[in-house]
């Protein structure tokens, strides 16, 4: 090529950045790598191989984690895990921001790294990946040395094993040990298999900064050997981003171990076009949106949603965008996509799209031609496409953008949302009012407005729905590391006595039956029995509805359907708490005889303290802010607490009036709606208090309550795919089964694992610990600018 | 285009800036069109931070665009201080913008600027001192930077330098018709200006940093596109902002769409504050990507720059050599 032909060309020729440096690195290290255990690498065993995506060529051989490695390494986080903790967050944060600074002086080599070992441009991870790496371990140096004053009352976890994708292998890698580290945990990370070279240096980066032994240990391999960091016995806390699917097999797998889990699945995510908005802009957010990362992004905006008016000047411009994207060698700095990290995923992708043609999508791809050799796919557009259609519902993980259109705002949360994910959205809009109701409509842990995929460690990032639970930055990332320090005190709840009940066919013969209570109305069982409440010497002092699956379905369906309560605001439902305190208040004696009567002792303290939680949640209704991030763009990223929706509370026989009060009054306060099951030994005391709820405005539907055998209705509430969370303070044998059942929709679970709080003191049964279990965090980011 | 054409303009690229578009004669004014106009300032911030990290020109390719650039600067001089003399010798570069062997080692044929911008009494002095170079004499005109002075006056500018020799006229619009929403007016003045202008090919500065917001360029675009403008360029280089990425990324999409909805290529001036080899790159990039390369021509593309020739040659020199240049090896302008 002369000078004078490019001169008349004025295309753009080739650009690489030099992978000599990155492959010393491998070379130096024999191109063999072993695992890093208690500070120091093992010796390469079991080899596997890690190739150039855009090449196909080998990069390294790498160990494959076996049981004993595995092992080593959880045992070399405990040892380490005790003394990291105790020398306190002031030291912890020089280590990581030793960490940042050692990040920072490595990027290059980090950039080139990961370009080879993953295939995404080296533009992406040097101007992203790396920068957002540097960037967490700086933020959470910082949480390091806050903690004490910030997090009172808090230890860490313990041992995080933490599994990580192979679509940002590093930064994956940062958003989990960070904060790990901050909170003082040690961890036992596996990297992806496709992906290991990143963390492998990060591991000698960990050796350089002089981090202690077992602080950080990282076991490469298979996903085998991530089940058996995440079946660990000596594992306090799990941490996986990836796929819906593996996510399922480790909620399954940690079910009923008292491991703490926060899991980041997949997405499908939407991309909202409003007529008013800046197409333009709109077309170039798509960019980021489906083709960065070749769309392997489980935020990807990939479900675009256009307002009819607007569609096919929209398409248009789409399509002349995707002409212009370059596609090719990954290490070329003129490139827009580089390869698919694996042929594996390629397949999958051309499979999908397939079936999107097949089912009647209109398909265009760009028109650059994709390198022959190398892992390449087109970045794609399916327009004409149908929810019905599987491309519009399943994740493609590639650079395929399906469209569909809307005709009003409300149509457009209506397809938003209907989906089993809820990860992230974008809306645009040049219409604030508009963009401000889309906003928490949105079932989505992200949303932002007139932008897309734009991350940082203070905002916190994470799922609603089948996307997950847990937040990954901010200060509510933190929590996921941090454990109530009261905790380890709690000894075990008593089992109940009555776990079979005699059948007493209705009407019965003793005073008064108390029903269920169903969307604001007493209702008889479906199942026409009721159940005998003993006093401790097994006497009967009443009896209650003995509930079955139907009174389940009929409580969460009211419960579904009281969806007002979560915009009621919080002052109104402050009002409506103080109106339930009240009229309980009146009636503290009756309570307090009933109680008697059930437990034999005396409970006047019991009454009072449920009315005083009651006040306590009616102040906390309209108090538990959210936040504004300092996120580093100008504009904001709110962060707000939204209630979770259906919740479905298994209450304890301890102080049983007291202990439904305080797990059922934070859940309305911020408006979730609940269905509650009392007490197992001592229902009455939950059913007297229909009558207090019936003289209190509460709206019909928002609190169910329903008795019976509450393992067997626990069962049905944690399988049922309308119940968005589950509380379980009922008996330890029941706490694996709702962890396990939970995967049917990824229910939010929080067990007690049949250990008893003390429900009188404060510390441990009322206030923010709580209000955090009955909201999520949805952080909305707003640049602005004019 | 077809291939006889384009190798006409090929061969024709290297020695001078010719028009082969059929001028844009502009349309009705549409104000519902103006109203609809949307340009978010934060997105719009994006894409342009993130271009010049997105493309990268390297080696011979990064000489010949350079090169390309320089037929793309409209070298200028509009100093309250100039003289005969001076405006001279900016001719005399503009002929000869890179020294012979570096040419030479290049492989590359003479090249020349796309034309010289001057003020109205300097005319003469350019247009005899570029004749038979074919490089086009542009004037700023109509009460240049302000654009205050009376209308009939500023018209009657236009005319006398088109009668004595300008191929091109930089016109500055009134921006309080901008700032007050006032469409039509700023329509009907375009549209006088042009037909002031006869011939010779029209530049409509929208002198962008005193338009408040980047709704208003892109509005200001659109309306000086349909009243007829050859060219819509940002600023009149006095402005405290002038030339800048986001304007330019706003300014380029209307004149896509403009030309996606008429057929009629506009051109594009960005003016002011380019003045190294690496912004005109990314340039260059900006409207590759963002227009195609179509306009990546003298007589749909101008850098209103008065340094960044010298930095150019230095990088070319480095091109050539493989040692830095430093300034006194090149001639001035």
């Amino acid at each position: 090529m002369t000078v004078l032909e490019a001169f008349k060309s004025m295309d753009y020729g080739l650009a690489p950045e030099s992978d000599a440096e990155a492959l010393a690195w491998i070379a130096g290290r024999n191109a063999k790598f072993g695992h890093f255990i208690n500070g120091e690498f093992t010796e390469p065993r079991k080899l596997f191989q890690t190739c150039n995506p855009a090449t196909a060529k080998v990069l390294a051989q790498v160990s494959a984690g076996a049981k004993k490695d595995v092992d080593a390494a959880v045992e070399a986080a405990n040892a380490a895990q005790p003394s990291w903790e105790a020398m306190g967050g002031s030291a912890r944060s020089r280590y990581l921001y030793a960490l940042a600074r050692l990040v920072q002086k490595n990027s290059r080599l980090l950039s080139v790294l990961e370009t080879l070992d993953n295939g995404k441009s080296i533009r992406e991870t040097r101007d992203i990946d790396i920068p957002l790496v540097a960037r967490h371990f700086y933020y959470h140096a910082g949480w390091a040395r806050l903690l004490k004053s910030e997090f009172p009352g808090y230890e860490a976890a313990g041992v995080a094993g933490q599994i990580i994708p192979w679509n940002f292998p590093l930064l994956m890698l940062a958003w989990k040990v960070a904060p790990a580290l901050a909170a003082g945990n040690t961890v036992v990370l596996k990297p992806a298999e496709y992906t290991p070279l990143t963390s492998l240096c990060f591991a000698e980066i960990c050796q350089q900064a002089g981090l202690p032994k077992g602080v950080v240990n990282i076991v490469t391999g298979a996903g085998d050997t991530g089940a058996l960091v995440a079946g660990h016995k000596k594992i306090d806390k799990v941490a996986f981003t990836g796929s819906s699917t593996v996510g399922r097999i480790i909620r399954q797998q940690t079910a009923g171990k008292g491991k703490k889990l926060t899991l980041e699945l997949g997405g499908k995510s939407p991309f909202i076009v409003f007529e008013d908005a800046d197409i333009d802009g709109a077309v170039e957010g798509l960019v980021d949106a489906i083709w960065f990362n070749q769309g392997q992004v489980c935020c990807a905006g990939s479900r675009l949603l256009m307002q009819e008016s607007i569609a096919e000047q929209m398409l248009q411009k789409i399509k002349v965008r995707m002409d212009k994207l370059r596609v090719g060698n990954p290490m070329d700095k003129s490139i827009d996509m580089g390869a698919i990290v694996d042929p594996v995923q390629k397949q999958r992708i051309a499979e999908l799209v397939d079936v999107g043609v097949k089912e009647g999508a209109e398909i265009y791809q760009c028109a650059a031609s994709l390198p022959t050799d190398g892992c390449y796919y087109p970045p794609t557009l399916l327009s004409s496409v149908e929810p019905a259609m599987r491309v519009a519902q399943e994740e493609i993980f590639g650079p395929v953008l399906v469209a569909m259109t809307f005709r009003t705002p409300a149509e457009a949360v209506e397809l938003a949302n209907n989906t089993r994910y809820g990860l992230a959205a974008s809306v645009w809009t040049e219409n604030i009012n508009l963009s401000l109701d889309i906003a928490p409509q949105v079932k989505a842990g992200i949303v932002w407005i007139n932008s897309t995929n734009l991350f940082d460690a203070a905002a916190g990032f994470g799922g609603y729905r089948e996307s997950g639970y847990g937040r990954e930055g901010g200060r509510e990332g933190m929590f996921e590391y941090l454990k109530p320090s009261f905790l380890k005190t709690l000894t075990a709840a008593k089992p109940s006595k009555t776990s079979a009940f005699t059948k007493v066919s209705a009407p019965n013969s003793v005073d008064r039956t108390r029903k269920l209570y169903v969307g604001g109305k007493q209702a008889r069982p479906d199942g026409g029995y009721d159940r005998a409440v003993l006093d401790p010497s097994g006497k009967t002092v009443g009896q209650v509805g003995e509930g079955n699956r139907k009174d389940i379905r009929n409580a969460v369906e009211a419960a579904s359907n009281a969806k007002s309560w979560a915009t009621t605001t919080g002052h109104a439902r402050a009002q409506i708490l103080y109106y339930i305190a009240e009229n309980l208040s009146a009636r503290a004696s009756e309570f307090a005889a009933t109680l008697k009567s059930m437990t034999g002792d005396s409970h006047t303290k019991e009454v009072d303290t449920s009315i005083d939680r009651l006040f306590c949640y009616g102040a906390w209704a309209d108090k538990f802010d959210g936040a504004v991030h300092q996120v580093p763009i100008r504009g904001v990223a709110l962060a707000m607490n939204e209630p979770i929706g259906v919740i479905g509370i298994a209450c304890p026989n301890e102080a049983p009036l007291l202990s439904f009060i305080s797990l059922v009054a934070p859940a309305i306060a911020l408006g979730n709606r609940v269905v509650a099951l009392p007490s197992q030994d001592h229902p009455l005391a939950a059913t007297d208090f229909y009558q207090v709820l019936e003289t209190s405005d509460l709206p019909g539907g928002v609190l169910n309550i329903v008795t019976g055998d509450q393992d067997l209705l626990t069962k049905t509430l944690s399988e049922h795919a309308g119940v968005d969370a589950l509380w379980h303070f009922g008996s330890a044998n029941s706490a694996e089964a709702v962890e396990l059942a939970s995967i049917i929709n990824l229910k939010q679970t929080w067990v007690a694992g049949g250990k008893a709080r003390n429900w009188f003191d404060e510390a441990q049964s009322e206030g923010r610990e709580f209000l955090r279990h009955a909201s999520q965090v949805k952080n909305i980011w707003v640049p602005y600018g004019e | 285009m077809t291939a006889k054409t384009t190798s006409a303009v090929e061969t024709s690229l290297a020695h001078l800036p010719q028009v082969h578009e059929p001028r844009n004669p502009g349309t009705a004014l549409d104000l519902d069109r103006i109203a609809s106009l949307q340009a978010n300032t934060s997105a719009i911030e994006r894409r342009a931070a993130t271009l010049p990290g997105r493309r990268s020109v390297k080696k011979e390719y990064q000489a010949a665009w350079l090169l390309r650039a320089i037929t793309l600067i409209d070298l200028t001089t509009l100093s309250g201080d100039d003289t005969e003399g001076r405006v001279s010798r900016l001719c005399a570069k503009a002929a000869h913008p890179v020294r012979d062997d570096i040419l030479k080692a290049l492989g590359m044929d003479p090249i020349t600027t796309g034309a010289v911008c001057v003020y109205h009494e300097m005319i003469p002095t350019a247009v005899a001192a570029l004749q038979g170079t074919g490089i086009p004499v542009a004037a700023v005109s109509t009460g240049f930077p302000a654009g205050l002075s009376p209308f009939h006056l500023r018209l009657a500018e236009i005319e006398e330098s088109v009668k004595i020799g300008a191929k091109e006229i930089d016109i500055v619009i009134s921006r309080r018709h901008v700032l007050t929403q006032n469409w039509q007016a700023l329509y009907d003045e375009m549209k006088a200006f042009r037909a002031a202008c006869g011939e010779a090919h029209i530049k409509a500065i929208l002198a962008t940093g005193e338009l408040g917001t980047l709704r208003n360029v892109a509005r200001a675009s659109w309306v000086c596109m349909m009243a007829g403008a050859d060219f819509i360029k940002t600023s009149t280089g006095k402005e405290s902002v002038n030339a800048t990425l986001p304007v330019s990324l706003t300014m380029i999409r209307a004149i896509r769409a403009y030309h996606e909805s008429t057929g009629y290529r506009v051109g594009y001036k960005p003016a002011g504050g380019i003045s190294k080899a690496k912004d005109a790159v990314t340039y260059l990039t900006l409207i590759k990507d963002e227009l195609g390369d179509r306009w990546l021509r003298p007589d749909l593309f101008r850098f209103g720059a008065s340094s960044l020739l010298g930095d150019i040659e230095r990088q070319l020199e480095h091109h050539v050599t493989g040692r830095y240049s430093a300034a006194n090896r090149h001639p001035i302008g």
